[in-house]
């Protein structure tokens, strides 16, 4: 073997090394609806953190949001973390924010919910955070029965900014008044996603099947 | 298609009709197109049959060559064994040589003190006095009745018991005497007899190599000779080295993707664990891939300077540097095995932290391990273990890559050839084939106008019959026959 092939070799796997990375980071923000009757559900949303806590890799980031009855603030936003590239650090990073949803389940439930449900602001706000981590993949999950409720004062009549994001509606549990007319129900979940594509979606996806999260979170970007 | 019919409805008849409206025209165009025909053959036939013989040329060429490779390559072997033989005959001859003084004296001393013993063995009792005769003189005195002489004759004869029995014993003692010392032999013939055993294995060594360099020499002036049997000899040896050598080259990347797999996971924390090179290729891994990459780069190098192989061009360098040589790429190595085992530990630690931190997630409380002392670190130190010992094995890999070179030059030699004169074969059978599938198109092209032909046959045959004919037409209709001949 010639000496220059394997240099030639060495110094092409260090200058892929060295290359420009691709960034392959995601983040995510999941908002988690705390209004009304929908707050006992705050039990499976943190199951649902946890797992995609699991998933994340180093340099990820992610978000925990709640709906209000005003969500389009930063004061909603739980607990947010842009994991280290050090998979220890990261780690413990995970560590911490798992302990910092647990509180958070602990006092939305003792708590009660909320009297209005800004579904829309919390989707302003998680699609602002997703904006700022520039990550490739930016996904927005939604805990919710996507029921919006506003009081008089507060305007989301207008259209919202949603370039690039992956929105998944998780858990869309069926209301009292579902169960009479289905077609409210199939209605919701339509406006909903024509809202959503207009809005500049990636992707829309419902998903009710809580056992096999894997086959939503198993493709990165 | 169905256009061009003239009753849609009856192909067949509609297809005739066509086919006799293009007959006189067909008749008219036969001469350019058969020799369009004929020239469409040769232009694609040509190049095939020229690309063909470009091939075997080449394969031919290819294999002078590959035989001059295999030749130099087997006589460079061959005189690197005799090489090693005779310097394996020339340490043992000297380590004889040297020894054999020594050996002799050795051999002469025991010889000296056989011969001494036996010599001293040998001295038997002095002889009887002579007094013994004058004895014998007396003895013959008969007694008599004389009371005096029975007196001296029974005092001679006591004389004589005493004298006896002295004797006996001085005999008997002489006898043990030589007995004890030929016991005293024993040694130094054992002793001397396994000098010479010792002189005969040497013997029997020199034999054997001497026999080995005989046989490695007849197949070098075989090797010299060109001749095919060393040829084929040579090849076949090729072939079971590329296989062996493949063989153990598939085993030692299985050990180099174990050591890389241990270390792509630890490295992460070094490099970045979210960094990605390409779409599926993490940054932490293409560290890892270094890593290994350099161990097996730095093993190469040792082994070059230890002799072990021969790869790189080193000749030129003096022993001073090859030493130095050795010594950084055996320290680099060292090194990167001890990086290996600080990674193969942090490895350890990502893991535990994962699966407690996935445990915590999952709902319940980090279960703790059950306490079982020193074997909850038998896998730690394992992957330790392991760790540093896979660069080291890694190191030896340039042995079976360098035999994998030299025989793979030959061996996919051999192979190009083989393929050069298959695709040279292919072309010619295409070149035959199109040749023929020319030659079957023109008869064709006659078959359809079977009919004009025929009227153009009887036509001739009828001129020719009538003697006094113009002989210009019949020249030209006779062509014409020809050519339709050659043609079929």
């Amino acid at each position: 073997m010639k000496p220059w092939i394997v240099l030639a070799g060495l110094s092409a796997a260090l200058l892929a090394g060295c290359g420009a990375n691709v960034n392959r980071t995601q983040a995510v923000y999941i908002l988690v609806d705390t209004s009304g009757t929908y707050a006992k559900e705050i039990g499976k949303a943190q199951n649902v953190v946890n797992y995609v806590l699991g998933t994340l890799q180093p340099g990820d980031s992610l978000a925990v949001g709640r709906v209000k009855s005003r969500s389009f603030t930063e004061k909603d936003i739980v607990a947010k973390v842009t994991l280290n590239r050090d998979p220890i650090q990261a780690n413990g990073q995970k560590r911490i924010f798992g302990g910092q949803i647990a509180t958070f389940a602990k006092s939305s439930q003792a708590g009660g919910g909320s009297r209005y449900t800004d579904i829309t602001g919390g989707m302003m706000q998680g699609a602002e955070f997703l904006h700022e981590t520039g990550a490739r993949t930016k996904t927005l999950i939604i805990f919710s029965d996507m029921q919006e409720e506003l009081d008089y004062k507060t305007k989301r009549d207008f259209p919202i900014k949603l370039e690039g994001i992956r929105i998944i509606a998780l858990n869309v549990t069926k209301l009292d008044t579902d169960n009479v007319d289905p077609r409210r129900y199939t209605g919701r979940l339509e406006w909903w996603e024509q809202r959503a594509r207009e809005a500049g979606a990636s992707d829309w996806r419902v998903v009710n099947d809580l056992e096999h999260l894997e086959r939503v979170f198993s493709n990165r970007g | 298609m169905s256009s061009l019919l003239i009753w849609p409805g009856k192909p067949l008849l509609s297809l005739l009709v066509l086919l006799a409206i293009a007959v006189p025209f067909l008749y008219a165009a036969r001469t350019p197109m058969q020799d369009f025909i004929h020239r469409l053959t040769r232009a694609i036939c040509n190049p095939l049959r020229l690309a063909s013989h470009w091939f075997a040329q080449t394969a031919y060429r290819l294999q002078a060559r590959n035989r001059e490779v295999l030749f130099a390559h087997g006589g460079h072997e061959l005189k690197l064994t005799i090489d090693r033989e005779l310097e394996r005959v020339s340490s043992m001859v000297e380590r004889d040589l040297q020894g054999y003084p020594a050996m002799q004296r050795k051999l002469m001393d025991e010889i000296t003190h056989i011969e001494e013993d036996y010599k001293r063995s040998a001295e038997v009792p002095p002889p009887p006095p002579e007094w013994v005769k004058a004895i014998e003189e007396l003895a013959k005195i008969k007694a008599g009745g004389d009371g005096v002489v029975e007196r001296i004759l029974g005092d001679i004869r006591k004389s004589l018991d005493g004298i006896y029995q002295k004797v006996v014993a001085e005999y008997r003692r002489a006898y043990e005497e030589r007995h004890s010392i030929l016991k005293r032999f024993l040694p130094f013939w054992r002793a001397a007899g396994q000098t010479l055993s010792q002189v005969e294995r040497n013997i029997t060594g020199l034999q054997d190599s001497a026999a080995k360099i005989d046989t490695n020499v007849d197949r070098l002036e075989a090797i010299f000779a060109k001749r095919a049997d060393a040829e084929h000899a040579l090849i076949t040896s090729a072939s079971t080295q590329m296989f062996i050598s493949g063989l153990v080259m598939l085993i030692a990347f299985g050990g180099a993707y174990v050591n890389f797999k241990l270390i792509s996971l630890p490295m992460s924390a070094m490099v970045g664990g979210g960094d990605y090179v390409t779409e599926s290729l993490r940054a932490s891994e293409v560290a890892a891939l270094v890593i290994v990459l350099f161990e097996t780069l730095m093993g190469l190098f040792l082994m070059e300077s230890l002799r072990f192989t021969n790869l790189f061009p080193l000749s030129g360098i003096t022993e001073r540097m090859r030493k130095n040589l050795m010594w950084v790429s055996l320290s680099i190595l060292l090194v990167l095995a001890g990086v290996e085992v600080a990674l193969a530990v942090m490895r350890d630690q990502i893991i535990a932290a994962d699966v407690a931190l996935k445990a915590t997630l999952g709902g319940g409380a980090p279960v703790a391990a059950a306490d079982v002392g020193w074997v909850t670190k038998i896998p730690t130190a394992g992957q330790m273990i392991l760790g540093f010992t896979l660069p080291f094995a890694l190191a030896f890999v340039a042995i079976p890559l360098e035999y994998c070179i030299n025989s793979g030059r030959i061996v996919l030699g051999a192979l190009l050839v083989l393929t050069l004169r298959g695709l040279g074969f292919a072309l010619r059978v295409t070149a035959t084939l199109t040749k023929e599938a020319g030659k079957l198109l023109g008869v064709f092209y006659d078959v359809l106008i079977f009919a004009p032909l025929a009227i153009e046959r009887w036509i001739a045959r009828a001129r020719n019959s009538a003697k006094g004919a113009a002989p210009e037409g019949k020249v030209r209709l006779g062509k014409l026959s020809a050519r339709t001949e050659e043609a079929i």
